[in-house]
């Protein structure tokens, strides 16, 4: 394997999770939801998908327990932002916090023990192509499976029915819930999928990145998988391109440092922060185009009139 | 002209038998009845809280009656829901409009469709309707980039897809130019010829002279008359829903006319908002004695325009802004009040007043900054003088005759007209040299609207200046000396009232006047 091949393997590890945590979160915002909590789910499907799979045996039965555990917990936060009407802000820092306790309880007897890894794809001699055959044809599901969500929720937002609903939902609650459309469940079922890709995200790292348990083992890939949505302005296709760019950065960092050019890694871990509020300096200058795609009621609780 | 349609056929669409609501132990509304026949314009007339809202709101469904029935093409129904008003034909235009900013004309209105008709090609059916009934759309546009007159055309065409036999209109023309007003005329017109109802909520009784053939009219929730507006005279349907000869203004003419008090020069301003209007090139001058109206439909730059008068949105020019004969560049809103200064904005609730604090505490908060004669902080920068600010709310509600539950409540439990009353009367209570109000009678009804005006008129003839924001030409005629027009952000020249029509101003609110040229316009519309 070529050098070249090596790192762009690695970026796209890098930044799958940071896609398949972002899509979600995107979805879930232009529904006027601001859910903090990430990273609690995120770590919670790490926890959840590693222990199903270390105890069936099986790394599938691992993503879906991830899965269920990233929803799990999201419905936490739909119950107590949607039903009680709670403040989102601090709900979605309470699930972080959440996730993160509750995580380490769960995995404290997991600590150590050896991990099942995902198996990558391997396709008959298209996976042994030359350059490009490990890089296209022989990633392992979770890679497909992140770009196959981004490419359908651009499709679902931008050309169906289920997307104009969500889109005027965010934008205006208040008027879509006049035209009989029912807010609160709308917004559920968004944080549900936020969650459901949240768990895949924490799964990618107990399952594939690193198949074991390390408390905390999220790192902040939450907080750079929100930051994220924003520096996309709330488009899937930028999020794409951004998901990729902040993984690519990354790796590129520790490539640097592992050739001895001496790059603080403080200065790297803090780089997606930086390209963010770049971005949202950038974006600020062309005011109407950004606030198109801004849900207008982000981070409001709906309550009806009468 | 209007008894060609009169000849059409009477049966009965929509009845209403004995109707009442009860909020509470008030009545909103008391036995009422009311029929709508097919073919006809039904106008429903009354001041705010006569309980118009009410009544219609219970025909599309959005409230249930407590005692009384409807009747539907003969049979009796109870309308559960907006939908099922729908589903029986009921159609309704709301005076605040229910569109998503963001999103495309066809998209706003493929939200409110039922499934069975946003088959097909909307966006065709959009564009041939809307050609067809005089109210030109373009589909694909976004609805922030829309006037308010293109807005409610949205909400019509929405209601006209649906095929109603019955259109409710809350306030159609509040927010609309004299032409753009006779063009929305023109399709009642044809949808009454196809055999449509019209249920029309106006204030304006010239227009329902024009277009109404029947007229019911509430007072406090009761019906008070049912009349034929062909009849009567803008007076006489004044009176009915007064229940008294409504107050005229009275102003002399003014030739105390003295120096410059507020101006504007070359001032252009960005907006701070994304669907803002940007203010380009604006110049004014109010002299001390003089009221300026400023007209145009609401969202063409007014509320950037107060902004960088009151000192609310900062501005970076040089002496643009000249106040009582300083520059007002740099100078906070509190500054500028200290220099004579006062604002009234056009939000009374959230921007005017703070709904949960009491009325003292809001004399306060535009007070506070600035120790004058008249200012509640005399004890020093610590010291609040409780009693002085109680004196000063009673003083206030008794000069403006300011209705509330007790004396010092809470500013949201004022009713719209008594909250504005309050917040004019807080401001002019100072006696500003300098007076800026945005829509000063907007939504408030016919008595509490002439003490306002009448308040503002007497604080000029005192050797005030005085700039009036406002969308009302009756209320800029009754009012004004000089009048500006802006539209899009730029300000027409400066014309003594006198030599200006309606339509000349209709003319300007819909841009005559943008980009010089305007009196070549002006010439040819006239």
């Amino acid at each position: 394997m070529s050098p070249y091949e090596a790192i762009l393997l690695t970026i796209i590890t890098a930044s799958t999770p940071l896609l398949l945590a972002a899509i979600g979160e995107l979805v879930v915002e232009r529904s006027g939801v601001l859910n903090l909590g990430i990273e609690g789910m995120m770590v919670m499907g790490a926890v959840c998908g590693f222990a199903a799979a270390h105890v069936t045996g099986s790394a599938w039965l691992g993503v879906l327990a991830a899965t269920f555990a990233g929803i799990a917990t999201s419905l936490l936060f739909g119950l107590l932002t949607q039903t009680l009407i709670t403040n989102q802000v601090a709900t979605g820092l309470a699930i972080t916090l959440l996730g993160l306790g509750l995580s380490g309880l769960i995995g404290s007897g997991f600590v150590g023990l050896p991990g099942v890894k995902l198996a990558n794809v391997s396709i008959p001699w298209l996976s042994d192509l030359p350059y490009v055959g490990r890089l296209i044809f022989g990633q392992d599901p979770l890679v497909y499976i992140s770009i196959v969500l981004t490419v359908g929720v651009a499709y679902v937002l931008n050309n169906t029915r289920v997307g104009l609903i969500i889109r005027a939902v965010g934008q205006n609650h208040h008027s879509a819930h006049a035209l009989g459309y029912r807010v609160v469940a709308v917004r559920y079922a968004c944080i549900a999928f936020g969650g459901a890709t949240s768990g895949l995200a924490g799964a990618y790292l107990s399952l594939v990145y690193t198949p074991q348990w390390i408390e905390n083992m999220t790192a902040g890939r939450g907080w750079i998988a929100l930051a994220l949505v924003v520096f996309s302005t709330w488009l899937p296709e930028r999020l794409a391109a951004g998901a990729y760019l902040f993984g690519g950065v990354w790796i590129l960092g520790l490539y640097a440092q592992g050739m001895g050019i001496g790059i603080p890694s403080q200065l790297l871990s803090a780089l997606p922060y930086i390209a963010t509020i770049l971005a949202l300096v950038i974006i600020s200058t062309n005011r109407r185009l950004s606030v198109i795609n801004t849900p207008a009621s982000l981070g409001q609780g709906f309550v009806p009139d009468r | 002209m209007l008894n060609k349609y009169n000849k059409n056929a009477q049966s009965t669409l929509l009845q209403v038998k004995s109707i009442t609501k009860k909020f509470g132990e008030f009545y909103a509304n008391d036995t009422i009845n009311l029929s709508i026949n097919a073919g006809r314009v039904h106008a429903l007339l009354g001041e705010n809280g006569a309980g118009k809202s009410t009544l219609v709101k219970m025909m599309y469904g959005a409230l249930q009656p407590t005692s009384g029935t409807i009747h539907w093409q003969g049979n009796e129904v109870s309308i559960a829901s907006p939908a099922h008003a729908r589903d029986l034909g009921i159609g309704m235009v709301f005076q605040h409009f229910s569109l998503f900013e963001a999103l495309t004309v066809v998209e706003n209105i493929s939200l409110a469709l039922p499934p069975e008709l946003r088959q097909g090609d909307l966006s065709h059916r959009i564009a041939d309707l809307s050609q067809d009934y005089g109210l030109p759309l373009n589909p694909a546009a976004l609805v922030a980039d829309l006037s308010v007159g293109e807005r409610q055309r949205i909400e019509i065409v929405r209601c006209l897809l649906q095929q109603p036999k019955l259109l409710i209109m809350d306030e159609p023309t509040a927010v609309l130019t004299p032409q753009e007003a006779q063009a929305l005329f023109a399709t009642l017109r044809r949808l009454v010829e196809e055999g449509c109802a019209v249920l029309y909520i106006s204030h304006r009784l010239e227009e329902v002279k024009q277009i109404c053939h029947d007229a019911t009219i509430l007072r406090h929730g009761k019906l008070v008359a049912e009349v034929d507006p062909q009849e009567e005279t803008a007076a006489t349907l004044a009176q009915l829903m007064v229940g008294a000869s409504v107050h005229k203004v009275s102003r002399d003419n003014n030739d105390q006319v003295g120096d410059v008090l507020l101006e504007l020069s070359n001032l252009y301003q960005n907006s701070s908002t994304p669907f803002g209007v940007d203010l380009v090139d604006v110049n004014l001058q109010v002299k001390s004695g003089e009221i300026l109206a400023v007209a145009g439909i609401a969202g063409n730059g007014q509320g950037e325009l107060f902004g960088v008068i009151s000192g609310e949105e900062c501005n970076p020019n040089q002496n643009a802004i000249s106040l009582l004969g300083q520059a007002g560049d740099g100078l906070n809103i509190n500054q500028r009040r200290c220099l004579g200064a006062a604002f009234v904005p056009e939000e009374r609730m959230g921007h005017g007043a703070v709904e949960h604090l009491s009325l003292t505490d809001n004399i306060l908060l535009s007070r506070h900054g600035c120790i004058d004669t008249h200012s509640p902080l005399d004890r020093g920068w610590l010291g609040i003088d409780k009693k002085q600010l109680a004196q000063l709310n009673q003083v206030i509600g008794a000069d403006y005759d300011v209705r509330k539950s007790k004396e010092d409540a809470a500013a949201g439990s004022l009713s719209g007209g008594n909250l504005q009353k309050f917040v004019v009367g807080r401001e002019l209570n100072r006696k500003p040299k300098v007076l800026v109000i945005n829509q000063p009678t907007w939504g408030v009804d016919a008595g509490a609207a002439a003490l306002i005006r009448q308040a503002v008129i007497d604080l000029s003839r005192q050797g005030s200046a005085i700039l009036i924001i406002s969308q009302d030409l009756d209320e800029i005629f009754e009012l004004a000396d000089t009048i500006a027009v802006m539209s899009r952000g730029q300000l027409s020249p400066i014309y003594a009232a006198g030599d200006l029509t309606r339509e000349q101003i209709g003319l300007m609110m819909a841009g005559s006047h943008e980009q010089s040229d305007f009196n070549s316009n002006l010439d040819a519309g006239a």
